[in-house]
């Protein structure tokens, strides 16, 4: 009980989270003067995750740090790097729990196969199941075929 | 006195729960009537502890008693009434009670309009109920007690988080928990059925609308939550694969599975094992739902009274009924005999096709969903998983289901026709792609998503059309007509649910094919125009609200020289909680919305402001309410009304259509 009672008092605090006071997502100073380079801007930011949120992307969060993200990818572009590049560099400075979308190699294979074998799988139980039920009622015995005439008949 | 009473009646709840999980289900197996019969007073007993424990809590919120320390962190004198109320389950406490109060409602329930079941499938029902009732109120009372007095009262609480001081939010949790919750009333039924070794037609329609009501509110929480998203977080998303979102999401595509595979058991008594293996796992992912959500093991934008300590109470839960459920499955489930037999094209394939994508692409989210934590744990890689990975995973799913489903509809059950299936739809196939691509065509650049969309949307909406009218059988117009308002309230609640899925997916394709976007430093008085609307910031105010100041921006939105609409987005701060909020001022439209979020003051003068076109926003949460309101209409059937009253004894089966 007395475990229980420290817990209480350790969680009692509510928790929730200290964002600083909200800019909005993409300010427009951060905005790009170059439309395409700003929205491939846009559009990488949009599967970059923000470091210090909770779940959001850095097009989303109006964190400080999702703003550094945003300007030095933007910096990035500006420079003349392919998206891939780019994305890379906030790899390489923030590791790969930036990228919202998952790595296609090594262990991440699993993730991403996961989707069509979970699906032929099913498919699979589902098509055993259907063949099971499918198959053709049995023929009438002789003692059915001569009743059935009876019946018939009458 | 009266948080007392409510802490007494708790734990004498807590107690009576426990004897309802023994002594029915002894009573079911020796055959004991009034052991069995014990059942019935005990979960209306549970019941009015519970309420009257939900009811002490209410009390002390609203009357602001600070003694109390959940009302301490969670509440505020200056805070509106409504808030006050929904504090209640705003937070870990108050809201694990309200779980307990809906879960011994649905107990009540059974015990009050169950008296036409088999004596031992009731006993056995409620005490599966009582167990589960008896798990969570031991962990309400042990970790998570919301009658606990402070020492020292202080003057004033220090506020709920102001996100959740929203009407939208007020609502919001009870409807998703009589959603999760009422999947219970699913799960109890089979593994009392699994205990009793039979399931038959008289069971499926018990299960149907226990489901079907579940199914519906938390389709309604869904939406209320999305809807909330939308226009509290400030940049107008209404879905973002969040863990919480998918908490929420998973246990729904269960309940939907569910919700056909009974109709399969309930006409034709076939899928027997997959429909009580269906109704075990929704049940088990709301478990794992309420984990996620009150465990904050998964970082998620909607955390709000989260602790991991306590989450793994839930996890021993969690972990408790799945094993004993699945445990019984597979020891009983093959005495589950299916009596009808059916061809590969049929109703009864249909459904099994349409369990597989909906059971199959809720496992895929569940997987996406636990991966960052199993990547982190066993193979070292601190990795995220989030929308680019779902949408590309559980898109296909939905168009798939999309494709299928209204020719799934009109097929008989038993043995059908593909052939004679397509010719009744090959009009709404020619319609639906007739309309997408002069959509294609019509707007200039833009992506594929959304004409494939309008496809869709057609191609689903339409579809459901058709079934309702394929149903009215052959014969001159006007007597389809006549006939087609004389239907069973099932086929417009099956066609207006249907047709909803239709309206979802094209709002979801067309709001995020066809969106744009606008980014500006605003000057008092100055004009712009975006997407022939011109928008005027004409003022900034500081504005003070009951407990909170608010920065008030006033935009005068006019198109061709006519005035639109006054929308005034806000920055709020809430000194109590030290939070700031944003409030986007959105004019809501049937084709489009206008949806503004004020921004910062800038150094040069001017004000950042976001300006959004939404086309068809609405349509969404309209396609969602359809859904439900489709569950309502069925519900309302007479066929409930009347096997759920009288008579359900096994032997009158509902004849096949």
């Amino acid at each position: 009980m007395r475990v229980f009672l420290l817990l209480l008092m350790l969680f009692a605090a509510p928790v929730v989270s200290l964002a600083p006071m909200p800019a909005l997502a993409v300010q427009p100073d951060e905005v790009l003067d170059d439309p395409a380079l700003e929205a491939r801007a846009r559009a990488l930011s949009t599967g970059l995750r923000c470091v210090v949120c909770r779940n959001e992307s850095i097009d989303e969060s109006n964190a400080d740090l999702a703003r550094d993200m945003r300007i030095i990818l933007r910096e990035r572009l500006v420079a003349g790097d392919t998206d891939a590049q780019a994305v890379q560099f906030l790899v390489d400075r923030y590791g790969e729990y930036v990228l919202l979308n998952p790595q296609r190699d090594g262990v991440n294979l699993i993730l991403w196969v996961a989707a069509p074998v979970l699906l032929l799988l099913g498919l699979g139980v589902a098509a055993m199941a259907v063949r099971r039920r499918a198959r053709p009622e049995e023929p009438l015995s002789d003692a059915e075929k001569a009743r059935l005439k009876e019946i018939l008949r009458e | 006195m009266i948080v007392e009473l409510g802490h007494y009646a708790l734990i004498l709840a807590f107690a009576l729960s426990l004897i309802q999980s023994v002594v029915p289900l002894v009573g079911a197996h020796k055959g004991w009537g009034d052991w069995m019969a014990v059942a019935n007073p005990l979960a209306s007993a549970q019941f009015a502890l519970i309420a009257l424990s939900f009811a002490a809590l209410t009390w002390a919120f609203v009357t602001s008693d600070f003694s109390v320390a959940l009302v301490v962190d969670n509440s505020h004198t200056a805070k509106p009434m409504i808030y006050k109320i929904s504090g209640v389950w705003g937070n870990h406490e108050g809201s694990l009670l309200l779980w307990v109060l809906i879960l011994v409602l649905f107990g009540a329930c059974a015990a009050w309009f169950g008296g036409n079941l088999p004596a031992t499938l009731q006993a056995r029902v409620l005490a599966v109920q009582g167990s589960i009732g008896a798990a969570f109120m031991a962990f309400t009372i042990f970790t998570s007690n919301p009658f606990t007095r402070m020492t020292f009262p202080p003057f004033d609480g220090s506020d709920l988080n102001p996100l959740l001081q929203d009407p939208g939010l007020a609502f919001h949790p009870p409807f998703l928990y009589l959603g999760y919750v009422g999947l219970s009333m699913a799960f109890s039924f089979a593994v009392a059925a699994l205990i009793e070794g039979r399931v038959d037609a008289a069971w499926g329609r018990w299960v149907r609308p226990w489901t079907l009501a579940a199914w519906v509110f938390l389709t309604i929480g869904i939406a209320l939550g999305s809807w909330w998203a939308y226009y509290e977080l400030g940049w107008g998303g209404f879905w973002f694969w969040d863990p919480v979102e998918n908490a929420s999401f998973m246990p729904w595509l269960f309940a939907t599975a569910l919700l056909h595979s009974a109709i399969v058991v309930e006409k034709r008594e076939t899928l027997k094992a997959w429909t009580i293996l269906l109704a075990i796992l929704g049940f088990g992912f709301s478990l794992l739902g309420t984990f996620i959500v009150r465990s904050g093991l998964l970082t998620s934008v909607h955390a709000f009274a989260s602790d991991p300590e306590r989450g793994v109470w839930i996890l021993i839960i969690f972990a408790f009924f799945m094993g004993v459920a699945l445990t019984l499955f597979a020891w009983r489930s093959s005495a589950m005999e299916s009596k009808g037999v059916f061809a590969t094209v049929s109703r009864e394939s249909a459904v099994l096709l349409n369990n597989v994508l909906l059971a199959v692409s809720s496992f895929v989210i569940f997987v996406g969903t636990m991966w960052p934590l199993v990547a982190e744990m066993f193979f070292d890689r601190v990795l995220s998983v989030g929308p680019p990975f779902f949408n590309a995973a559980f898109t296909p799913f939905m168009v798939a289901l999309a494709i299928v489903l209204p020719v799934g509809a009109v097929l008989p059950w038993k043995r059908g026709n593909v052939l004679k299936a397509a010719r009744s739809m090959w009009g709404v196939a020619v319609l639906a792609v007739v309309m997408g691509a002069l959509v294609w065509v019509m707007q200039t650049g833009g992506s594929i998503m959304a004409p494939i969309g309008v496809v869709l949307g057609v191609w689903v909406v339409v579809g459901a059309l058709n079934d309702l009218w394929q149903r009215t059988g052959r014969g001159v117009f006007t007597g389809r007509i006549r006939r087609i308002t004389r239907l069973p309230r099932a086929d417009w609640g099956k066609a207006t649910s249907h047709a909803g899925l239709g309206v979802t997916i094209f709002a979801i394709a067309a709001m995020l094919g066809w969106e744009t976007e606008d980014i500006r430093v605003a000057h008092i008085g100055q004009s712009f125009v975006h997407e022939g609307y011109t928008l005027t910031l004409t003022d900034v105010r500081r504005v003070e609200g009951p407990n909170y100041i608010s920065t008030m921006g006033f935009v005068d939105v006019t198109r061709d020289g006519r005035m639109v609409a006054e929308l005034t987005p806000e920055k709020r701060v809430y000194p109590a909680a030290g939070m700031p909020t944003t409030e986007a001022a959105i004019d809501y439209g049937f084709f489009r919305d206008v949806y503004l979020a004020l921004g910062d003051p800038q150094e040069g003068g001017g004000w950042a402001l976001r300006t959004y076109i939404k086309p068809f926003a609405n349509w969404l949460w309209a396609g969602c309410i359809l859904m439900a309101l489709g569950g309502l209409i069925s519900l309302s059937d007479r066929r409930f009304r009347v096997a759920a009253g009288a008579r359900s004894t096994p032997g009158i089966a509902t004849p096949a259509e």
